[in-house]
């Protein structure tokens, strides 16, 4: 029986890699990807307290959070292809036009 | 009862002209004038009701009531109101009609005739008013009338600054006036003359500490008080020392104006004010001698300046100035039916003379200086004669109404006591002076050579009838208004009336009196008639004296270096420290401030999607830490 803590350890590492990712990453794809990374960083959170806690409410929220992630890719997807027709590039920092 | 009807008329005729005056326009003269002789009417039903002894008070309306303020809108018909009542309706009435011919033409006809109207009734409903409050409001109202009138010409500017300057006049009298009235309240619970006359004898032995605001202790009987603090109206109301100075600029409104207000009704508010309250001025010697004291300065000074003013109204306004000087004395006298004789005689003739000057003005195309007059009598005959009727009686001269209130009054004054007789002296040196300006002013317009401007000098003739009537029937009244028992009438108003005994002094003073009218007639005559070159001689040989009553002994400049420089000082500096600097720079300052930090709390708004995603963790952080700890 592997311990909770290392579950709970796991999901943090995968989320904080995540959001270094989100912060410091320029390509908007590679961004993308690391939400994911966070996202199933609490899908890992999820299943590990649903196992230990015998609550089965834990897993039916990780489909729905596969789910939303996988429409979410979609439109992220959608959107990544408009910016890249506007500016014919998927770098970041490019895309500052709403500022002061 | 129909006497509310009285007021109401003339509200009435206010109303609709006010509201329907812009499509009525020179047709305003159908509503208003029969709206006031029906006034009129009923004011003569009223007189003879009066007379036949009927004294009737009711209320109209009840305003308020808390407590015990009980305040309502009062009717009170007696021998003092029947007589003012027909003293303003009867001028009223004929200044409506003079106004026909004298404004046709204007563009503001029909509003000049709303506002004669709305006047009409403030005077109407503060002589009948049987409370101090209503009093009040109406002698308020009788102001803004006045103000409103004098400004009629209001594309003028010296009009504009005549009426601001009656108006705040008026104001500071009017200050102590209210200040009377909450004493009125304080010492009597109640503000109706009749509960308040009852009560006068139980008040007497009250005082107030007028100097304990200061920490002084000076105790002073509170009905003196209240009535010093009461006359302070009337100094500003009825144009008295030292607040006079209203009265002469007002002659800026129209010439029917100052006819009405500022000569026959109006001014007279503050005499009529002290006989009104004449049971209250009883208890009280020291404030009876203030007024007396207050009204012969007021008598001198004005005839002294009414000798050398140029404008025609200008005489005649210092002349109503000092005959209000004699009514008040009168009245501080404890001859209150004297004065109120006087009040109404004058109000004949005084209206005679303004109307006549009117009519002048008229003939000459707004003409107002003596110097450019002259040689008139023959041009305008009706009002010539008619002015000589004015002249005559405002001089006291033999068998006119002046001569017998005049004399009335100045023996009542000589019979009162020592200062009385003192005054009358002042009296009868004033009566001299009233007639020598009096007839300089008949001399220098109507005899003479005539110095009328030659573009004019050819078209000068005779008003239409709708003036000249109303000066035939004022030169009636100026005489007929001696023989109708005026004093008789009225005597039994005032507790004191009785008792004057009219002995051999009586005729001492009357023929001096008479004696005084006749010389200064005289001496007009010896000075302007037979020795044309005799005036600028005699000013020059007493360029002092004539000086200092050309410049109405320096009174306007006095208060202008003295007050009114000063407030503008004030003003002008407060505006600059407070207003632009203070009130200003703060508004502007709270303005200035949010814009710069605006501008710094923009940075934070990068456009760079990655840092809202760090400020998002940061903040995620921050709560998470939060919560954990507490």
């Amino acid at each position: 029986m592997i311990p909770l803590t290392y579950y709970v350890t796991l999901s943090a590492i995968v989320f904080f890699t995540g959001l270094v990712g989100v912060l410091i990453r320029r390509n908007i794809i590679i961004i993308l990807l690391s939400v994911e990374l966070m996202l199933n960083a609490t899908n890992i959170n999820f299943v590990a307290f649903s196992q230990s806690f015998h609550n089965i409410a834990g897993q039916v929220f990780v489909f729905f959070a596969l789910t939303v992630a996988a429409a979410e890719v979609a439109v992220g997807l959608a959107i990544i292809i408009a910016l890249h027709r506007a500016k014919n590039t998927i770098n970041v920092d490019e895309f500052q036009l709403l500022k002061w | 009862m129909t006497y509310e009807l009285i007021p109401l008329f003339p509200l009435a005729s206010f109303l609709i002209l006010g509201i329907f005056g812009h499509w009525i326009k020179d047709k305003a003269h159908f509503v208003a004038v029969p709206a006031v002789v029906l006034s009129w009417c009923i004011s003569i039903l009223a007189f003879a009701d009066v007379a036949d002894g009927h004294h009737s008070t009711f209320r109209m309306y009840t305003w308020l009531t808390s407590g015990m303020l009980d305040v309502h809108i009062g009717v009170t018909i007696d021998r003092l109101t029947a007589v003012m009542l027909l003293l303003v309706t009867t001028v009223s009435a004929l200044v409506h009609v003079y106004t026909i011919g004298y404004m046709q033409g204007e563009p503001g006809y029909a509003r000049f005739f709303s506002y004669i109207a709305l006047f009409t009734f403030s005077m109407l409903m503060l002589v009948l008013a049987d409370n101090f409050l209503q009093l009040f409001v109406f002698w308020e109202a009788v102001g803004l009338c006045s103000y409103l009138l004098i400004g009629h010409w209001y594309d003028r500017p010296s009009a504009c600054a005549a009426a601001t300057k009656a108006f705040i006049v008026n104001r500071i009298g009017d200050f102590g006036f209210i200040l009377g009235l909450l004493l009125v309240f304080t010492t009597f619970d109640s503000l109706d003359y009749a509960t308040v006359f009852a009560n006068v004898g139980r008040e007497t032995a009250k005082t107030i500490n007028v100097l304990e605001p200061l920490g002084g202790s000076f105790e002073v009987s509170s009905l003196t008080v209240i009535c010093l603090l009461l006359f302070m109206g009337a100094i500003g109301k009825s144009a008295q020392v030292p607040l006079h100075v209203w009265l002469p600029d007002a002659m800026e409104g129209p010439t029917p104006i100052s006819a009405l207000i500022h000569a026959a009704t109006m001014v007279t508010a503050g005499v009529f004010m002290v006989a009104r309250l004449a049971p209250l001025y009883d208890t009280s010697p020291a404030a009876m001698a203030v007024v007396a004291v207050v009204g012969a300065m007021t008598m001198v000074l004005g005839a002294t300046i009414a000798l050398t003013q140029t404008d025609i109204k200008r005489v005649v306004a210092y002349s109503t100035m000092s005959q209000l000087g004699y009514m008040i004395m009168a009245c501080g006298l404890g001859a209150y039916d004297a004065g109120m004789y006087h009040l109404l005689t004058h109000g004949a003739f005084k209206a005679l003379l303004f109307l006549g000057c009117g009519s002048v003005i008229i003939a000459l195309h707004h003409e107002q200086d003596m110097r450019r007059m002259g040689g008139l009598k023959d041009r305008l005959p009706i009002t010539y004669w008619t002015f000589v009727v004015g002249a005559l009686a405002l001089s006291g001269f033999p068998l006119t109404a002046g001569f017998f209130s005049k004399d009335e009054l100045l023996v009542s004054a000589w019979t009162s006591g020592p200062l009385g007789q003192v005054l009358a002296v002042f009296g009868l040196l004033t009566a001299l002076l009233t007639a020598f300006y009096s007839f300089r002013l008949v001399f220098v317009t109507f005899w003479g050579p005539s110095h009328v401007d030659s573009h004019h000098a050819a078209h000068v003739h005779e008003p239409s009838p709708t003036m000249t009537v109303p000066l035939i029937i004022l030169a009636v009244l100026s005489i007929a208004a001696g023989y109708f028992g005026i004093p008789e009438f009225l005597s039994p108003m005032f507790e004191q009336g009785g008792e004057r005994d009219h002995g051999g002094g009586a005729i001492v003073i009357k023929l001096f009196a008479t004696a005084m009218g006749i010389l200064g007639i005289g001496g007009a005559y010896y000075v302007y008639v037979l020795n044309p070159g005799l005036p600028d001689r005699l000013a020059q040989r007493w360029r002092t004296a004539y000086e200092w009553s050309l410049h109405k002994w320096y009174v306007d400049e006095a208060y202008d270096r003295s007050i009114v420089r000063p407030t503008f000082a004030a003003a002008s500096e407060l505006w600059k420290r407070v207003d632009v600097a203070v009130i200003d720079g703060a508004v502007n300052g709270v303005a200035r401030a949010i814009a710069w930090g605006a501008w710094f709390l923009r940075l934070v708004q990068s456009g760079q999607t990655q840092h809202y995603a760090l400020g998002m963790a940061l903040g995620a952080v921050v709560i998470l830490t939060l919560l954990m700890v507490i």
